[in-house]
C-alpha cells in the first residue's frame, strides 16, 4: 500500500487523478477502521491532512463554507448558532477523540446510510463542492449526493473540498436513536429544520433506508398545514393531529431493514416518535423566537 | 477523650506497619496503565521474531475435504505453514475434558475454529499467507439448540467420548447433567397458595476484555520453550500445552505477561499452543496477537440459558417449593461447562431456604460458538431467572418484593439445597435492608440544569431523543449468592515463596507467586500482606512464572482468598523461622524471649507490649530465611449424580442491588440512573480495590441487563464480532453506583475475608430489569432487554 503525501489541493487533484482508486483519508476515522478489520485494502491511501484549507470554514451571508476536513469538535464549538442541526449531530459522533478528528467531508465520502451527519445536511440544506483535475470544480446538491448504499454522487478523480450549507434562518433539531447513551452507530436518525424565510420545512432520516433521505410527503404535508392553519404568522401550537400525521408520514418514507442493530419494524416506528418530538421543539422554540422578537 | 494512661496497650502482628492489611493501598501498576505506559502482552518483542496467524473456519459445522499448503508456504517471507497433519504430539486440549483440537481435525465445530497456523516475517505477510491456503469445505447444518442437539438421528459433536460425564448424561449432545433434588416438589405443590411457572433466556455475553490475546513464544537452546502470554493461570495452560508439543513439562516455561481484563475468558487457552508450535517449528520468535474482530471467535463466551423456573408460596409469603430447569449452551468444545452446570444446579435457588426443591442444569454439545468461564459463573443465568421469579410471586401474593425477598432469606446455619449447611455469615435479608434505606436519586434529574433538559440524564443521553417525553421512572432490587473458590471436591490449592532479608539495612520481603495478575489487584493485596505477617515496609513481588509451584487460577473469587492465604501461610514460616533463629541467638538476654508472644515490626523483633528485642540485621546477619509452601482451603466435595447433594462448595458470597432506571417507553431507551450494591466481604483487604471489584461487576450486569450479547444468524455464525456492535457500557451509561461494604468475619478464611470479585455482577442484571418492568409494566423475560422488547417493535 503506497501513501500519497500531496502538500496541496492541486496536488492532491493530481494524486487523485493519478490514482483515480485511492482511498482519500483525512481523520480516519472510517477508512482505518475498514482496513483494520480488513475490509478494504486500497493500493493507495491518499492522506489530505497536509492539506490546510480542507480545515478551514467561513461564514458567509446566506451559507457556511465548511472545509472538508473540519474536524466535527470544531463544529460543536464554533458553528452552534449558524449550523445548529449538524453540531448536535456531531455531537452524537463517537467519543471526544474521534470528534477530534472525523469530519463532514469523510462522512460525505463514505456516504453510509449511517453517517450522523446526513440526516442534518439535508434538513438545512446544502451543496457539496467537488472537484476534478480535469473537469475542474462543480456542486453537488445534497438532495442528489447519495446514489445508493455507500455510494455517492463523486467521479472517481474527484476529491470533496467543501460543504456549502445554508444557515439556519430557523430552529433545527436532531435526534439519533442508539442502544447505549454514547459513541454508538446509529439505529435510525431524524433532522428538522424549520425554514421560517421561505416557509418550508425539511427533514432528513439516518440508518432507515438504502442511503440518507428526505422525507418529502412529511415535508409536504406539514409545510401545508402550516400554511393552512396561518402557524407561521400566530405562532401558534400546532395541534397533535398534525404532529401524528407527520409522524406517521416520516415513518411511511423509511424502507429499512433487520440487522444486528435494530429491526426495521422499530426503525420505522422510532422515526415516527423522534419526528413528533422533533417537530413539538423545534416549533416551541420558534414560538419562543416569535414572542421575543414581534413583528415590528 | 477518656482513656487509661500509663498502661501499655498489646499491639499485634502488623499492626505497627504502614500499608498493611486493611489499608487501601495503591496498586503499582494503576498509573502505568492510566498513562498508558503500562506493557501488555501486545507489547512483547522479540529481536529477529516472526509473527504468527491463524486461518479460520468460515462455518459453523462443515467437513473439510481438502486442505493445500503450498501456495501459502511458497510466499516469500513465510517461514512455516501447519495444519492438523503437523501436529508433532498430542491433538487436542481442553480446560476440562480435552475435547478441543489444537487445529481443526477434518470437521468444523464452530464458525472460527483455527484451521491452520503460519508464521511470516512481517504480520500482513502472514495474513496474506494463509489467505492463499486452501480449504475445500462440504458444509453441513449446524445443531443449534435442545431440540436438535437431542433429536432422535442428531449428528453428535463428539462420537467418542470418554469423560467422567459421559456414563452420566441421557444423550451424548448433553456434556453435563447435575440434578440437584431435596424435599418432595409434589407436598410443596400441594401447601401452595400461587405458583408461578415462567420460561426465560439469556443471551449470550462476552468477556470484552481490551487486551486481546496475544503472546510470544520463543525456543530455547535446551530443546524447551520460553512462553509470555497473558493467562489466567500459568500452570494449567502448561498442562495442556506441553503434550501438544511432546516436550515434558519443565522444558515448558511460562511467564506471565501484561494482561488487559480476562473475566473468565482467558481460562481457556487461545494462541498460546499455536505460538509454541510455530516457535519450535521454525527455531525462532514468534508472536502472536489477535485483532478485536479475531478475539471474538478466540476465546469462550457466557453461557446463553433457556430456563424454566416454578415458584410456589403460601399465603404469608413462604416459598413451598422450586423446581427448574436450565439448560446451557456449552456449544461446540466442553471448555468449563461441566463445572458451570454444577454452579447453575446448586446455586439454583438462589439465597433462599426451601425444603422442597427439584432444580436440574445441563450443558449442550452444539455448533455454537464455545462457552464458558465468565465473571459469575453458571450462577448468572439462574440468578436472573429466580430473581424475576421471586418478583412475580411476590406481585402474585401483594406482597412487597423486598419483604418476601427477606421473609424467604438464607442465613447463617441454613441448608443449600444441596444440604450443605451454610457455616459462615450468610447476611441476605441486612444486604437487602441495606440496599434499600440508601437514599434515592431525585427524580426528574433532567430538570435540575436550568434552562434546557440536561440530556446527559436522560435516556438516550446526548443522542437528544428525549427531553422527558415518554420518561418513566422504575426501581427494582436483586439480591444473588456465588460460590468462591474451585467447588466440587477439585484439589484447590495455592503456592507462595516468600523471603525474608536484610539489604543496606533495611528489611525487605519477597513475595514469588505464579498468580495472574489481571486487574483483579492480586499484586497490592500481596505486598500488604508481607508487610502486615513480615512487619517491613518494603515489599518485591516478583513476576509470576512457572518457576514457582501453582497459584490455581485468577477466576472463581478466589486469589485473594487462596494466593493470599498461601502468601499469608509462608509469611507466617518465614516469621517462625526468622524468631526460633532470634531465640537461638539472643534467648539468653532477655526473659521475654521464652515468655511474651514476639512480632515482627519496623525491622525489630519486639514483644506483644512493643519492647524490641533484636533488629533483623542481627539476626539474619546477612542471611536471608526463604519458604515456599502450599496451602489449601478446607476440602469439598463431588455432588452426587442423582440428588446433587454435598458439601460441594468452599465459601459463599452475597450481594444485592436496587437499580433505578428511566425509561423512555416510547423508544424503548433505558437510562440506569443509579445502581446501588450492598455486599458482604467478610473482610476488606484493600477496601479501594473491593469497592472497584463491586462496581466493576455491577457495570457489567447492566451491561448484560441492556445491552451486551453475541448474536448469531441463523447458520450459527457471530454477527457482532466487533466493537461496532457488540456494545458494553460506556461512562456515560455508567450511573453512579454506591456502594455500602460489611464485614462480617468467615472464620474459615485468611482474616476472615470473602471472595468479592463476582457476588455483585448477578443482582446487578435482574434489578435492572426488575426497574425496567416497573417502569414499562412489561413481562421482560429475556436480557439483554432491547428497545424492540419495550416498544412491541
Amino acid at each position: 500500500m503506497d501513501f500519497l503525501r500531496p502538500a496541496s489541493w492541486e496536488e492532491a487533484l493530481a494524486a487523485k487523478a493519478a490514482h483515480p482508486a485511492a482511498v482519500p483519508i483525512a481523520g480516519g476515522t472510517d477508512v482505518m477502521v475498514e482496513i483494520n478489520f480488513d475490509l478494504r485494502r486500497p493500493d493507495h491511501l491518499l492522506d489530505l491532512g497536509r492539506v490546510a484549507e480542507l480545515r478551514e470554514w467561513e461564514v458567509g451571508e446566506r451559507t457556511v463554507r465548511l472545509g472538508a476536513s473540519v474536524p466535527y469538535t470544531q463544529i460543536m464549538a464554533e458553528l452552534r448558532h449558524d449550523l445548529p442541526g449538524l453540531a448536535l449531530a456531531s455531537h452524537t459522533v463517537a467519543s471526544p477523540q474521534i470528534r477530534n478528528r472525523g469530519s463532514v467531508g469523510g462522512n460525505l465520502g463514505t456516504a453510509s446510510p449511517a453517517g450522523d451527519a446526513h440526516p442534518a445536511l439535508l434538513a438545512a440544506g446544502c451543496e457539496v463542492e467537488v472537484e476534478s483535475r480535469a473537469r475542474g470544480s462543480r456542486r453537488v446538491p445534497i438532495d442528489a449526493f447519495f446514489t445508493g448504499v455507500k455510494r455517492n454522487a463523486l467521479a472517481p478523480d474527484e476529491l470533496i473540498r467543501a460543504v456549502h450549507i445554508d444557515r439556519a434562518d430557523g430552529p433545527q433539531q436532531f435526534s439519533k436513536v442508539g442502544t447505549r447513551n454514547a459513541m454508538v452507530i446509529a439505529v435510525c436518525a431524524f433532522s428538522l429544520a424549520l425554514h421560517p424565510e421561505s416557509r418550508t420545512v425539511r427533514t432528513g432520516i439516518g440508518s432507515a433506508a438504502p442511503t440518507p433521505i428526505r422525507a418529502r410527503a412529511a415535508e409536504e404535508f406539514l409545510n401545508a398545514a402550516l400554511e393552512e392553519g396561518g402557524f407561521w404568522d400566530t405562532g401558534e401550537a400546532v395541534p397533535p393531529s398534525i404532529g401524528a400525521r407527520f409522524a406517521g408520514l416520516a415513518s411511511g418514507a423509511c424502507n429499512p431493514i433487520d440487522d444486528v442493530r435494530g429491526s426495521a419494524a422499530y426503525r420505522r416506528h422510532a422515526i415516527g416518535v423522534l419526528a413528533r418530538r422533533t417537530l413539538t421543539w423545534c416549533w416551541e422554540s420558534y414560538r419562543e423566537s416569535e414572542r421575543r422578537a414581534p413583528c415590528a | 477523650m477518656t482513656g487509661t494512661v500509663g498502661v501499655p496497650t498489646r499491639i499485634t502482628q502488623g499492626s505497627g506497619t504502614k500499608g498493611g492489611v486493611g489499608e487501601s493501598t495503591l496498586r503499582p501498576d494503576g498509573t502505568l496503565k492510566t498513562t498508558g505506559e503500562f506493557a501488555y502482552a501486545s507489547d512483547l518483542w522479540h529481536e529477529d521474531m516472526l509473527w504468527g496467524h491463524t486461518l479460520r473456519a468460515p462455518h459453523a459445522h462443515a467437513l473439510i475435504t481438502r486442505i493445500d499448503l503450498t501456495d501459502a508456504l511458497l510466499q516469500p517471507g513465510v517461514y512455516a505453514v501447519l495444519a492438523y497433519a503437523d501436529l508433532p504430539a498430542a491433538k487436542r486440549y481442553g480446560l476440562e475434558l480435552r475435547d478441543q483440537p489444537v487445529l481443526c481435525d477434518g470437521r468444523v465445530r464452530f464458525h472460527g475454529e483455527p484451521v491452520a497456523l503460519v508464521a511470516a516475517d512481517h504480520p500482513e505477510t502472514a495474513r496474506r499467507a494463509a489467505a492463499k491456503i486452501v480449504v475445500e469445505y462440504d458444509v453441513l447444518p449446524p445443531v443449534t439448540d435442545e431440540a436438535a442437539a437431542t433429536a432422535p438421528g442428531a449428528p453428535l459433536l463428539h462420537p467418542d467420548r470418554d469423560d467422567d460425564h459421559a456414563p452420566h448424561v441421557p444423550h451424548p449432545n448433553i456434556v453435563r447433567r447435575q440434578p440437584v433434588r431435596r424435599g418432595d416438589i409434589e407436598a410443596g405443590r400441594a401447601r401452595a397458595a400461587v405458583i408461578v411457572r415462567q420460561d426465560y433466556e439469556v443471551g449470550m455475553q462476552d468477556q470484552a476484555f481490551l487486551g486481546p490475546e496475544s503472546g510470544l513464544a520463543v525456543p530455547a537452546d535446551d530443546g524447551g520453550v520460553d512462553l509470555y502470554v497473558s493467562t489466567q493461570w500459568l500452570h494449567v495452560d502448561r498442562e495442556q500445552i506441553a503434550p501438544v508439543l511432546g516436550l515434558p513439562e519443565d522444558k515448558v516455561r511460562l511467564a506471565l505477561s501484561g494482561v488487559g481484563g480476562a473475566f473468565g475468558g482467558r481460562e481457556d487457552l487461545s494462541m498460546q499452543a499455536h505460538a509454541a508450535l510455530l516457535a519450535l517449528h521454525t527455531g525462532k520468535p514468534v508472536k502472536m496477537v489477535y485483532n478485536r474482530y479475531e478475539s471474538f471467535f478466540g476465546h469462550v463466551h457466557r453461557h446463553p440459558a433457556r430456563i424454566t423456573y416454578e415458584h410456589g408460596a403460601t399465603r404469608e409469603g413462604k416459598l413451598t417449593h422450586v423446581a427448574a430447569r436450565i439448560v446451557l449452551d456449552g456449544g461446540a468444545y466442553a471448555s468449563s461447562t461441566p463445572a458451570v452446570v454444577g454452579n447453575a444446579a446448586s446455586l439454583g435457588l438462589g439465597p433462599y431456604t426451601c425444603e422442597n426443591v427439584d432444580i436440574e442444569a445441563i450443558g449442550l454439545y452444539t455448533n455454537n460458538p464455545p462457552c464458558g468461564a465468565m465473571r459469575g459463573f453458571g450462577a448468572v443465568q439462574a440468578c436472573f431467572a429466580y430473581e424475576s421469579q421471586m418478583d412475580r410471586v411476590a406481585a402474585e401474593l401483594h406482597l412487597d418484593p423486598v419483604e418476601f425477598r427477606q421473609l424467604n432469606a438464607m442465613e447463617q446455619g441454613s441448608l443449600m439445597p444441596t444440604g450443605q449447611p451454610v457455616d459462615s455469615p450468610a447476611p441476605v435479608a441486612e444486604l437487602l435492608r441495606r440496599v434499600r434505606s440508601m437514599p434515592m436519586p431525585p427524580e426528574r434529574q433532567w430538570e435540575s440544569a436550568g434552562e434546557g433538559a440536561d440530556l446527559r440524564a436522560l435516556p438516550g443521553g446526548l443522542s437528544n431523543t428525549t427531553h422527558g417525553e415518554g420518561v418513566v421512572r422504575g426501581v427494582g432490587y436483586a439480591v444473588g449468592i456465588k460460590n468462591v473458590g474451585f467447588s466440587e471436591g477439585f484439589d484447590d490449592y495455592s503456592t507462595a515463596r516468600v523471603r525474608l532479608e536484610v539489604v543496606g539495612g533495611e528489611p525487605v520481603a519477597t513475595v514469588h507467586t505464579a498468580m495472574a495478575e489481571v486487574g483483579q489487584g492480586g499484586v497490592t493485596v500481596h505486598a500488604q500482606i508481607a508487610r502486615t505477617e513480615l512487619g517491613v515496609a518494603q515489599v518485591t513481588i516478583q513476576p509470576a512464572d512457572t518457576a514457582v509451584g501453582s497459584a490455581g487460577s485468577t477466576s472463581a473469587s478466589r486469589q485473594t482468598y487462596v494466593t493470599g492465604g498461601a502468601v499469608r501461610h509462608a509469611c507466617q514460616a518465614v516469621r517462625a523461622e526468622v524468631l526460633e533463629i532470634g531465640r537461638r541467638k539472643f534467648g539468653s538476654y532477655h526473659p521475654a524471649w521464652a515468655t511474651a508472644e514476639l512480632l515482627l515490626e519496623g525491622g525489630k523483633i519486639v514483644t506483644d507490649g512493643g519492647e524490641a528485642l533484636a533488629d533483623l540485621a542481627d539476626v539474619l546477619e546477612g542471611d536471608p530465611v526463604e519458604r515456599e509452601l502450599e496451602w489449601r482451603h478446607r476440602p469439598t466435595q463431588a455432588l452426587d449424580h442423582e440428588r446433587g447433594q454435598g458439601n460441594g462448595h468452599v465459601q459463599y458470597s452475597f450481594a444485592a442491588h436496587r437499580a433505578v432506571v428511566e425509561v423512555d417507553t416510547d423508544l424503548g431507551l433505558v437510562k440506569v440512573v443509579e445502581l446501588a450494591c450492598a455486599q458482604d466481604v467478610g473482610k476488606a483487604l484493600n477496601p479501594l480495590s473491593v469497592v472497584g471489584q463491586i462496581q466493576g461487576g455491577t457495570t457489567q450486569g447492566l451491561g448484560l441487563a441492556v445491552m451486551e450479547e453475541i448474536v448469531l444468524d441463523p447458520e450459527a455464525k457471530v454477527r457482532n464480532p466487533s466493537f461496532t456492535d457488540y456494545l458494553i457500557p460506556t461512562i456515560l451509561d455508567t450511573p453512579p453506583l454506591p456502594v455500602d461494604v460489611l464485614e462480617l468475619a468467615d472464620s474459615h478464611a485468611p482474616y476472615g475475608l470473602r471472595g468479592v470479585g463476582e457476588a455483585s455482577t448477578l443482582s446487578s442484571t435482574p434489578a435492572v430489569v426488575a426497574a425496567v418492568r416497573q417502569a414499562t409494566g412489561l413481562a421482560l423475560t429475556r436480557v439483554p432487554v432491547r428497545p424492540e422488547h419495550l416498544t412491541g417493535t
